[in-house]
């Protein structure tokens, strides 16, 4: 069976080209690409992904219009029904704002608009998205956001630690992260919300191919070699 | 009727906004400041008999991030 991923275009995204050809460059296939306003889902779907950008422009809060457009009622339940789901960060910015991650993506600490290649650690290589990695390996990702600054409570990020559902921790947080924090997975480990930007390292002209690591992750996961 | 409802963040949630704000304050001579936080105020339009839960609800599902942020609710006319 072909790989079957979805991308999913808001208004003001501007990352979902880059995720297509990402997921077309691992996978062999290009992925469908949905419209925020598409009420319905194709079934079988293998991978939906939520690409970064500004979606509805940031208005009232990043992420915040995008989480209650049409699509994201489907992606809601297929993320409940277990399919793998991926945001990155407008992405992971509309998967909390959805409820679907905990916490809330804030200002950076600084102020600052941060743009550069960021150091990571892998904290959970265990999970669909992060087989290919090793534990504690140290990887750069790079990273294009105004609002990384990921908050939760204290009660809630000791549940997301002690559950091991911290997928990559800031080597050099620089946004202001509680707790170094730059991706989370769901209690069931098929949602995966991130700052960094894994589908600007799949390419060797990219600058780096630690990102292409976690869509080969993906493919693994559905077809173990 | 005239709903103003007043958005702001948690007490002890980091406002970087209203942290530069401050700073610019004091760099502009003003002393004396000892916090600025910075909220969001949004003013809807809506039928006199919308009920408390409907408005409640709004500020739930859209209009606040409670996990971030508290609002207050103020019938203006």
């Amino acid at each position: 069976m072909p790989f079957s991923a979805a991308v999913v275009t808001f208004p003001g995204s501007n990352c979902d080209r880059d995720m297509a050809v990402a997921l077309e460059s691992v996978t062999g296939r290009a992925p469908l690409r949905l419209w925020h306003g598409d009420a319905e889902l194709p079934g079988g779907l293998d991978l939906i992904a939520l690409p970064g950008g500004f979606s509805y422009g940031d208005y009232l809060r990043s992420g915040a219009m995008a989480a209650r457009s049409p699509i994201l009622k489907g992606v809601a339940s297929a993320a409940n029904a277990g399919v793998p789901v991926l945001g990155v960060c407008n992405g992971f910015q509309v998967l909390t704002e959805s409820g679907l991650l905990p916490g809330a993506l804030m200002r950076n600490k600084n102020m600052h608009f941060i743009c550069r290649d960021m150091p990571l650690r892998v904290e959970n290589a265990a999970s669909r998205f992060t087989t290919g990695y090793a534990a504690g390996q140290e990887i750069t990702i790079p990273v294009a956001h105004h609002d990384g600054n990921f908050f939760a409570d204290d009660e809630t990020l000791d549940r997301l630690e002690g559950d091991g559902r911290v997928a990559f921790r800031y080597l050099d947080n620089s946004n202001g992260s509680r707790r170094d924090i730059a991706g989370i997975l769901s209690p069931a480990g098929n949602v995966l919300g991130m700052m960094p930007h894994p589908e600007r390292a799949v390419d060797a002209a990219h600058g780096g191919t630690d990102g292409r690591i976690l869509f080969e992750s993906i493919l693994n996961a559905l077809a173990p070699a | 009727m005239k709903l103003r409802i007043q958005i702001s963040r948690k007490p002890g949630v980091l406002d970087p906004e209203g942290r530069a704000v401050h700073h610019a304050l004091e760099g502009l001579g003003f002393s004396g400041i000892q916090d600025v936080r910075i909220g969001r105020m949004v003013e809807l339009q809506v039928a006199d008999d919308i009920s408390d839960a409907a408005i409640e609800d709004m500020c739930r599902k859209l209009l606040a991030n409670t996990v971030i942020e508290n609002y207050r609710v103020e019938k203006v006319a």
